[in-house]
């Protein structure tokens, strides 16, 4: 058993999760959303054994490190974040049809990391043999992973409230009936931003913290580092608008969407577009 | 005039606490340093200077957009957010000090009927009694109560974790902590850059501003190795270094192993592994020539760039050698040099000879085989060096923002009341934030309040 083989049944597997959702919106079947969930777990179960194997196999061909060293594995890695947060947010909220806006993301990270991308295991540069890049990796994806959740949240809110304003007679009917409340969807956006905020806090912390130990200088307004730090004024700005002066809603809602957008522009358009000191860009 | 005046001072004293600025800095701040992300910043590469026409260079450069982080107008703007920052903290904190220190003990009317949280239970024993139960109870469930008599009934009132609400006081201060760090990083450290060649030292480096700057010691690069993965990327490089103070190695810095991720601090001045190479003064190389008709081996000692004329006329340069030729050449290992020869009346041929693959050499179909025996050359390290004694201020500044952010979004200042009257009392609860796991919290207490016997 190999850890490529089991991402490509993590893939799979994440497919046929996001499809059973689409299924549970359009039947309102509750086994089938449970179902969609259950899928979601064995995948997020298979996907934790083969990133713990291809680390075991980075071993074994004695360039041993962490599966976070190139564009492959961390987008691997931020798919397991995103379904990690959906399973907290499953558990402790009971709005699974979340799932059918979250487990997109998910598939489409493994679907493009196993379809585009260079899959070999690469040996580390000497840049980045540091236990920091654990630490700065793991913190800044879990807050991505949060970002990208709460930007599927998002877009169900903006969904429901067009829905609910044009249709003008019962907001009963239909497929918005499944979806949570307009205040609850509101609330896990925040609540979701509220774990994604400290988080990219923390990665850009042990971030300035790793470049200042290996080359002395903890900010060189290199572009990732000042795309990170555009992500966090957005979120800055998300937090102080709805605590002062509620903007909560429509607007929230759209800010959550532009800030995932700034995020994802972050990590991918800045290696795609811009050139840079971070390592990610190369392994296409 | 008077008023005229006050009124001025108070509507720049509202902007500068307003919310409204802090978003529209927040706003702006992640705007503009869009910028900086798109066009070149710094020494601009003559490609680029090229390709802009002479107008939008000029523009550009007036704004100051190939500097912008340092540019007037951005730094300007880091001024006006910290401003903001600290008029707001100053119009806002006596108020939650107040809020901290003098409670409301009691339940005005208002908020009794506004509460969310509130539940009723009815006695027959007497008041006072109720009033000693009741403070009992609180005492163990949730934390001990001021009691104060108001209107005839008695107003219990606990709470916990009163401070958390100074918690985003703390994110914001850590904000202001971390621009002094930087300020004094700024104003008291610097950077450069020094190559020390192998067996050799320095006594001072290059500044990446400018100039040259003296260390007050003396750095000695005893050795200086690359190692390299099998695909040939570099795994390790590692330069060995010795502090000396007076010609003297300095104990406990004598022979350090510094590698990247791993630099090496003396007096407040740290030397980072960045980058190698071959000095090339003085560098010899050993290049041998041998017919294959079987004739002597003869060997010449060349330069990088030279060239030598054999006697039957044939001529050959050395263009360039490496030590490690695994990235230029993948499959092969070692030093090699790549070598033009030129036989007379023929044009040059260029090729590879290495030091490890002598069969390799021989099998270049020629009459002369080439051989590379290596170097004199001696190696050099490259090593940034900096000194920041602001960096213990920006990482207290980075601490309190992450405890800052855990206390102000996961900890919630929880107030209980209850009002005790003749023959019944009230339970009442609000929490800062996280209402939801209050209100579980909320439910357990007033279940059992509700079932006390008095
Ligand atoms: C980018 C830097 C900033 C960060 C990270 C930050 C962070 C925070 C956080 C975490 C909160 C609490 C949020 C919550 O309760 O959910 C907060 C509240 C607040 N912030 Fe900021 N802040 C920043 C800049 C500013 C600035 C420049 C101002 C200047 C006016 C400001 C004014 C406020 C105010 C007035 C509150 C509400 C305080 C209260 O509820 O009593 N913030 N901030």
């Amino acid at each position: 058993m190999s850890s490529s083989m089991l991402f490509n049944v993590t893939t799979f597997t994440y497919l046929i999760s996001m499809l059973a959702f689409f299924a549970f919106l359009a039947s309102k079947n509750k086994s089938i959303g449970l179902a969609g969930s259950f899928i979601a777990y064995a995948g997020l179960i298979i996907q934790t054994v083969a990133i713990g194997l291809r680390w075991k196999e980075s071993y074994a061909l004695g360039v041993g490190h962490a599966p976070m060293s190139n564009l492959y594995e961390s987008i691997v890695f931020f798919s397991w974040t995103i379904v990690l947060l959906f399973a907290y947010i499953d558990i402790r909220y009971k709005y699974r049809i979340i799932g059918a806006f979250v487990m997109p993301f998910a598939l489409l990270g493994m679907a493009w990391a196993q379809m585009g991308m260079n899959t070999g295991i690469e040996p580390l540069v000497p840049a980045l043999q540091s236990n920091w890049l654990l630490y700065h990796v793991i913190t800044c994806f879990l807050g991505y992973a949060a970002f990208a959740v709460a930007c599927g949240i998002s877009i169900m809110y903006l969904i429901k409230t067009a829905a609910e304003s044009s249709s003008t007679s019962a907001p009963a009917g239909g497929l918005m009936s499944m979806f949570p409340p307009l205040k609850v969807l509101d609330d896990l956006n925040y609540r979701a931003i509220m774990i994604g905020f400290p988080l990219l806090t923390l990665g850009i912390i042990t971030g300035a913290a790793w470049a200042n130990y290996a080359w002395g200088t903890y900010w060189s307004w290199d572009p990732k580092e000042t795309w990170s730090l555009i992500v966090w004024f957005v979120y800055a700005a998300f937090l102080h608008a709805r605590i002062t002066k509620g903007w909560v809603g429509k607007r929230a809602a759209w800010l959550s969407v532009i800030g995932f957008i700034a995020t994802l522009f972050c990590y991918l358009g800045v290696n795609l577009f811009l050139s840079g000191l971070h390592s990610y860009g190369s392994g296409g | 005039m008077a008023t005229k005046e006050r009124s001025f001072f108070t509507s720049v004293w509202d902007f500068f606490c307003s919310l409204k600025l802090t978003l529209s800095l927040l706003i702006s701040l992640a705007l503009t340093s869009i910028i900086g992300t798109i066009l070149p910043q710094g020494a601009l590469p003559p490609e680029y200077i090229a390709q802009i026409s002479a107008t939008k260079l000029q523009i550009y450069s007036k704004l100051g957009f190939f500097d912008m982080y340092h540019s007037w107008w951005f730094i300007a703007l880091l001024y006006v957010f910290s401003m903001n920052l600290i008029s707001c903290s100053i119009k806002r904190l006596p108020h939650v000090f107040k809020f901290i220190s003098e409670p409301s003990l009691v339940l005005g009317e208002g908020m009794r009927n506004s509460a969310q949280l509130k539940k009723e239970l009815s006695f027959s024993g007497s008041i006072e009694k109720g009033k000693d139960r009741l403070v009992e109870f609180l005492g163990k469930e949730f934390s001990t109560p001021v009691i104060t008599e108001h209107n005839g009934e008695y107003h219990l009132f606990a709470q916990k974790t009163a401070w958390c609400r100074l918690g985003v006081y703390v994110v914001h201060l850590s904000i202001l902590i971390i621009f002094i760090g930087a300020i004094i990083g700024s104003l008291f450290g610097y950077k450069g850059f020094v190559s020390i060649v192998e067996g050799s030292s320095v006594n001072a480096f290059e500044r990446h501003n400018g100039g040259q700057m003296p260390l007050g010691f003396e750095v000695l690069c005893e050795k200086f190795n690359v190692d390299f993965y099998a695909n040939g990327s570099p795994k390790e490089f590692r330069s060995v270094l010795t502090v000396l103070e007076n010609g003297k190695p300095v104990p406990g810095h004598s022979q350090v192993k510094v590698i990247v991720n791993q630099p090496m601090t003396y007096k407040g001045i740290t030397f980072y592994q960045s980058s190698y190479g071959q000095a090339s003064e003085g560098g010899e190389h050993y290049i041998t020539v041998t017919p294959r008709n079987g004739g002597a081996t003869e060997k010449f000692t060349v330069r990088e760039g030279f060239a030598v004329t054999l006697k039957d006329g044939t001529t050959f340069k050395l263009l360039e050698a490496t030590q490690e030729v695994r990235q230029f050449a993948p499959g092969f290992s070692g030093p090699a040099a790549r070598i033009e020869v030129t036989r007379k009346g023929a044009a040059p041929q260029t090729f590879i000879s290495f030091k490890n693959f002598p069969d390799v050499n021989a099998q270049r179909g020629d009459a002369l085989i080439f051989g590379y025996e290596g170097t004199n050359a001696r190696m050099y390290t490259g090593l940034q060096v900096a000194k920041d004694p602001g960096v213990w201020v920006v990482w207290l500044g980075c601490t309190l923002m992450v405890i800052g952010i855990g206390v102000a979004f996961f900890m919630s200042h929880k107030r209980i009341w209850v009002v005790v009257s003749k023959g019944h009392a009230h339970i009442y609860g609000n929490a800062s934030k996280n209402q939801a796991g209050f209100q579980i919290q909320f439910e357990e207490i007033s279940e059992k309040f509700q079932h006390l016997k008095i």
